[in-house]
């Protein structure tokens, strides 16, 4: 197989696991472009691409333009806080005038789930993903994915942990989806008020205490916690988080067993994972940034092939 | 369908022992060229002569393999994405004497996106072209090959198949067959 099963890129959900394959396998190819003095390809020169943020992003908004100039697309950004949105724009209108511009794929992050779901529908381009509100962040779940494949040698019979805040994550739902397609075993590990309600009903396990997390999983991928989005307090206080649910090295040492930490970043430092876990050589948390470049021009290239 | 044969396994073996004798006369030591193989075939070639090289005069030759496919310019002209194959190559080219092998130079679109992949490892002080076979008058770009083993006269309909022990076939053989 050479062709995504779809032409936008909206979730995990939606994808098959040799989509997943494909898009590995393809990534593995770009990242041995990216080791390349000359680190570019004109792949995709023929190809203009939007990137639409509705909300505040770092790491994914420069990897998604990077993986596009590395494949030779021409670029536009598109930042709300800076843009007619402020005058009441609708998110149809906004993105109509784009791709009125004769843009050929969009990527987009929004606050409100389901909002790239929408555009899809209405508009002709392709449509990535790169996060909408608490739903799905699809190509966060393939990086980790991949750097899982890479560090342990294989995705499927491993047990993963996902540490944190899973109420307010987009990345712990496409992880948990990506994961399993790929055969992995899932562990959400958190405050009983930050863990959803009914989620074992994806196949789960759930535990609150850390500790036995740890024990149980090969890969311990610990979410941020996501003050921004929480209206009420789930918690008496980031030090109290830290006491219970902080990851710090003495509990690793105590492990005494080998131990993958991820993270999507932005870190709390001290707060869900102290610095010497962080920079310690369970993490992998940069070949997850670097991982994340080649992943996501795969999409792009993946997603302009299919007609 | 219908095959002809244009080569069998003792004239391949033959032409690329030709090959390796020629490389010695233009490369004398090899002290300053390396090789690399066309995906998705040309390894095949390519694995061959640097054994047979080894063989008859014990040079170690740098090697590699080189993919053009985010190279092409057919992409999205095509039903399919392209699959993308390894490019494995561990050295810089900046200065040295490349030679490309491939099995077949057919449109030379291929070789056109090598050139293009190739200059991502630096600047080749020269490139020389291999192939095992060329089908004549029938390239979109000007590319002909400096070591060919045989010419041959194809029609559009036709194909030509190059088949391997490698790849399973009892014996080495090129067939020119009818494209069904």
């Amino acid at each position: 197989m050479s062709q995504l099963s779809t032409r936008h890129l909206l979730g995990i959900k939606d994808i098959t696991a040799e989509d997943i394959q494909l898009i590995f396998e393809t990534a593995d190819n770009f990242k041995e472009v990216l080791n390349r003095p000359i680190k570019k390809v004109p792949s995709l020169r023929d190809i203009t691409i939007a990137n639409i943020f509705f909300e505040n992003s770092t790491r994914t908004r420069l990897s998604f333009e990077l993986a596009e100039k590395r494949l030779s697309a021409d670029v536009v950004n598109f930042s709300s806080s800076t843009s007619s949105v402020k005058k009441g724009e609708t998110l149809i209108d906004t993105v109509n005038n784009i791709l009125s511009m004769k843009v050929d794929m969009v990527v987009m992050r929004h606050s409100s789930p389901g909002a790239p779901h929408f555009l899809a529908k209405n508009i002709s381009a392709n449509i990535v993903n790169a996060g909408d509100g608490t739903h799905e962040h699809p190509t966060q779940a393939l990086l980790d994915a991949f750097s899982i494949r890479e560090k342990l040698g294989d995705v499927a019979g491993k047990k993963v942990a996902i540490i944190g805040d899973i109420l307010h994550s987009r990345v712990a739902l496409s992880n948990i989806f990506c994961l399993q397609k790929l055969g992995a075993e899932i562990m959400v590990c958190g405050p009983t008020t930050l863990i959803p309600k009914h989620i074992q009903s994806l196949g789960v396990k759930v535990e609150h205490d850390v500790e036995k997390a740890l024990k149980w999983c090969d890969v311990a991928n610990v979410l941020r916690i996501q003050l921004e989005r929480q209206q009420i307090k789930y918690f008496p206080s980031l030090r109290e988080y830290s006491l219970y649910f902080g990851i710090n090295k003495k509990m690793l040492d105590r492990l005494d067993k080998e131990i993958v930490i991820m993270h999507p970043g932005p870190i709390n430092r001290g707060v869900e994972l102290n610095s010497d876990v962080a920079d310690s050589e369970h993490s992998i948390i940069l070949q997850q940034v670097e991982n994340g470049v080649a992943v996501r021009m795969a999409v792009l290239y993946l997603l302009a092939g299919v007609k | 369908m219908q095959k002809r044969l244009v080569l069998d396994q003792q004239q391949i073996a033959i032409i690329l022992k030709r090959f390796c004798y020629q490389l010695i006369e233009n490369h004398d030591t090899f002290e300053n060229t390396v090789l690399l193989g066309l995906q998705p075939r040309g390894p095949i070639v390519l694995d061959k002569i640097v054994k047979t090289l080894q063989e008859i005069s014990g040079i170690k030759v740098p090697f590699g393999y080189l993919d053009a496919t985010f190279h092409r310019d057919d992409f999205r002209r095509r039903d399919f994405p392209l699959k993308a194959n390894e490019t494995k190559i561990d050295f810089l080219i900046e200065g040295k004497k490349v030679v490309l092998i491939d099995d077949v130079l057919y449109k030379g679109r291929s070789v056109r996106a090598a050139l293009d992949a190739m200059i991502a490892f630096g600047r080749p002080q020269k490139v020389e072209l291999m192939v095992l076979v060329d089908r004549k008058y029938t390239r979109d770009y000007p590319i002909m090959p400096d070591y060919c083993g045989v010419k041959v006269n194809t029609l559009e309909s036709q194909y030509v198949s190059v088949e391997w022990t490698e790849k399973g076939f009892e014996k080495d053989a090129i067939w020119i067959t009818e494209k069904a």
